[in-house]
């Protein structure tokens, strides 16, 4: 335990990074997640089927190859990313595939009975998707999304593999200085299931507060005079 | 009330006379190898209370949700209010150009899944098309909601939420929503089949006071045969696509002409 | 030089071939001990057997809260410490099979747990003996809607196979970096992996949505 005591300073340095990386990553997955899932559900085929495009190509070579792929191969094309960014990058854009399906899967699965109230009541597409489907949507979405955040969560640790000094990175280093592996692995186990118990908590937090059949505020507030007042 | 002249410009030869607020020419629709309309001839008048009844899978919602631009008919050519909906010859098949936007906000549509958002309180759920559709400023909005939910009898339970409605609030929250963009044709499809029997005349009473005390153009498609009775100027039998029958319900529904319609009442109401 | 060398490229392919029989052979023996190890797992939590069962609950948790890496670096590093000296392709191998096994454990819950009750109160009310009970009605009914889902195990640990390069296994990217480190050229070797598991993956993927639909039908 020694060894753990003796670098914690930069264990926890590590682990900085793997939460900087981790939200980050996230920001770019909801990023990417939005746009390829929204164009997916388009009526134009020349957003549908791009939108196709990335996200079978983005989940079907894998992870750790995209991201080797930005470290290593990009420069060859004469664009040279910083670790860090091609980590976050390799992150986003793989994530973000796999939560584009739970965006567009989501959306889709809404009744049809919703579109049509709103095509009744002479809503555009886009207010459409605005105003009805998406806030609907999103409380569903929680859930999956929250999965896909977990493993952008765990797979942060590749990123030690392209040289960021994140967890994974400074506990390999200290182990090859000290020798005591098992203490250290076995810690920086220990914070990523923490992270990912957190994750989890979040998300079930979300899940509650955006619920679609919450109690309204009705019960909670008195009824006042509503006309020309109404803010809830 | 006649359209405003300017309106008549797009028509095609036929044209639409002043006194014909729907009018449906020769309109086809199918689903695969289901016909579902056949060769359809009708118009409504302005004001007038149209109910239509028959079997399922006759083509009756069929003819609301072609109104509500939900569909879109093969052939034919179909007016509201003298502008042209959908003009299958000219190519007019695509819902959601400026013509067809423009005559669809004179239809107001009542589902028989009521279809309420469930992510916006019932005030809300009124509100938001004449705010983010026609433009009106929020506290009109407001105002003209609290008026129709008065009117539906649901004011109390503005700040609610659909989930904790009972069917026929919820279903009465959608008719003051639909009213709340003042349309000129308010389409009822099943409005009550799928409520339980003690909520729906709590609905059917709002419905018949649109009727009664509005001169709005209402076309409903129900089950109700008594109410469609009551409330209705002409009933319209409908069976495999095509008007089996149309009158006054007291001649349709005491003195059936047609066997398809006797049959179909004495199915319906045993006695 | 060009930016892609293609006559390089070509070159490389039948090194990539063996690193890629690696990755398949990988992937091969992990998924059938994700399978084995995943239903006793399962089943060990289902019997709620007092201190062990929960033990099983807390492996599943863990394994699948942390990073794949991390548990492959302990069983290369930290095993030999204790006497257990192996090659490091069995150790992936195993590595990857027992990350797995927490997955497919959780899958024959799943599995277990949507077949309607009243399957197992026809059973009591029969008085089927627990075996036959299980055999012949409970498994060949939960079986087919968790086959697709295994299916995409079965297509995530052959990708995700590509971290066991990082304990000197020569698998399909471990033979790409090792050329690439070689001739300082990375680009062809990764770009052309990166096609093959895409190559791999999406037909795969096809076949899985394909049998989704047949063996999870909508009542």
């Amino acid at each position: 335990m020694n060894a753990v005591i003796e670098f914690g300073p930069l264990l926890l340095q590590g682990l900085w990074v793997t939460i900087l990386v981790t939200v980050l990553g996230a920001l770019l997955t909801i990023v990417v997640a939005f746009a390829a899932g929204l164009s997916g559900l388009s009526k134009h085929w020349w957003l549908r089927v791009p939108s196709s495009i990335f996200v079978e190509f983005f989940r079907g070579s894998g992870l750790l190859v995209q991201m080797f792929w930005f470290f290593y191969a990009l420069p060859f094309l004469g664009i040279q990313l910083t670790p860090l960014m091609a980590g976050v990058l390799a992150l986003g854009l793989n994530e973000g595939a796999y939560a584009a399906e739970v965006v567009r899967g989501t959306i889709r699965s809404r009744p049809k009975g919703q579109t049509e109230a709103a095509i009744a009541l002479g809503m555009s597409p886009s207010l459409r998707m605005r105003r009805i489907l998406l806030p609907q949507s999103f409380p569903s979405m929680l859930p999956a999304f929250g999965n896909v955040m977990v493993d952008l969560l765990k797979n942060t640790s590749l990123v030690s593999l392209v040289t960021v000094s994140d967890l994974t990175w400074r506990a390999f280093t200290a182990r090859t200085v000290t020798g005591a592996t098992l203490e250290l692995f076995l810690t920086i186990l220990v914070l990523y299931y923490l992270l990912s118990l957190l994750l989890g908590w979040l998300t079930r937090w979300l899940e509650k507060k955006y619920a679609l059949d919450r109690k309204s505020l009705a019960k909670a507030r008195p009824l006042k005079n509503l006309v020309g007042g109404v803010s809830a | 009330m006649s359209p405003h002249t300017d309106t008549l410009r797009t028509l095609n030869s036929k044209g639409a006379p002043s006194d014909v607020e729907i009018s449906f020419t020769n309109v086809s629709k199918a689903w695969g190898s289901n016909q579902v309309l056949r060769g359809l001839n009708f118009e409504v008048a302005p004001g007038e209370k149209v109910s239509i009844i028959g079997p399922s899978g006759s083509g009756k919602t069929t003819i609301l949700r072609i109104l509500m631009t939900l569909e879109t008919p093969d052939e034919g050519l179909v007016t509201v209010g003298g502008d042209v909906l959908w003009d299958a010859k000219r190519g007019v098949k695509n819902k959601e150009t400026k013509q067809t936007i423009a005559t669809r906000r004179k239809v107001g549509m009542v589902f028989q899944q009521f279809n309420l958002f469930p992510h916006m309180t019932v005030l809300e759920n009124v509100i938001e098309a004449p705010i983010h559709v026609l433009g009106i400023s929020k506290q009109e909005a407001n105002e003209r909601a609290v008026d129709l939910l008065e009117l539906v009898g649901l004011k109390d339970h503005m700040k609610h939420t659909p989930p904790e409605l009972s069917g026929g609030q919820q279903q009465r929250v959608a008719i003051a929503r639909a009213l709340a963009m003042r349309p000129r044709v308010m389409l009822f499809d099943e409005p009550t089949s799928a409520l339980d029997p003690e909520l729906i005349g709590e609905v059917l009473n709002v419905i018949r006071r649109l009727a009664t005390t509005t001169d709005m153009t209402m076309l409903m498609v129900t089950h109700e045969m008594r109410f469609a009775q009551e409330i209705s100027d002409r009933v319209v039998m409908f069976d495999k696509g095509v008007v089996v029958e149309a009158g006054p319900p007291e001649q349709l529904f005491k003195n059936p002409q047609q066997e398809r319609t006797q049959q179909f009442l004495k199915a319906v109401n045993p006695y | 030089m060009s930016i892609w060398d293609s006559e390089f490229a070509i070159s490389i392919i039948p090194v990539l071939l063996h690193g890629f029989w690696i990755t398949i052979q990988i992937t091969f023996w992990s998924f059938l001990i994700s399978l084995a190890v995943g239903l006793v797992v399962s089943v060990i939590r289902f019997l709620k057997i007092p201190i062990v069962s929960r033990l099983g609950d807390f492996y599943v948790s863990f394994i699948r809260g942390t990073p794949l890496l991390v548990q492959a670096y302990i069983a290369y590093f930290v095993l030999p410490s204790f006497g257990l000296v192996y090659d490091a392709l069995p150790t992936g191998i195993v590595v990857l099979g027992l990350n797995y096994s927490a997955y497919t454990a959780e899958v024959y819950r799943a599995g277990i747990e949507q077949l309607p009750k009243g399957q197992w109160e026809a059973s009591r009310a029969l008085s089927l003996p627990p075996a036959r009970t299980w055999f012949r009605i409970v498994v060949p009914q939960a079986v087919r809607p968790i086959i697709p889902v295994l299916g995409n195990y079965l297509i995530m640990m052959f990708k995700d196979s590509a971290i066991l390069s990082s304990i000197t296994i020569l698998e399909l990217l471990g033979t790409a970096l090792q050329i690439g480190s070689n001739y300082y050229r990375y680009l062809e070797p990764i770009t052309i992996i990166g096609l093959m598991y895409l190559a791999i993956s999406f037909p795969c993927s096809l076949l899985i949505r394909r049998l989704e639909r047949r063996f999870v039908p909508t009542h």
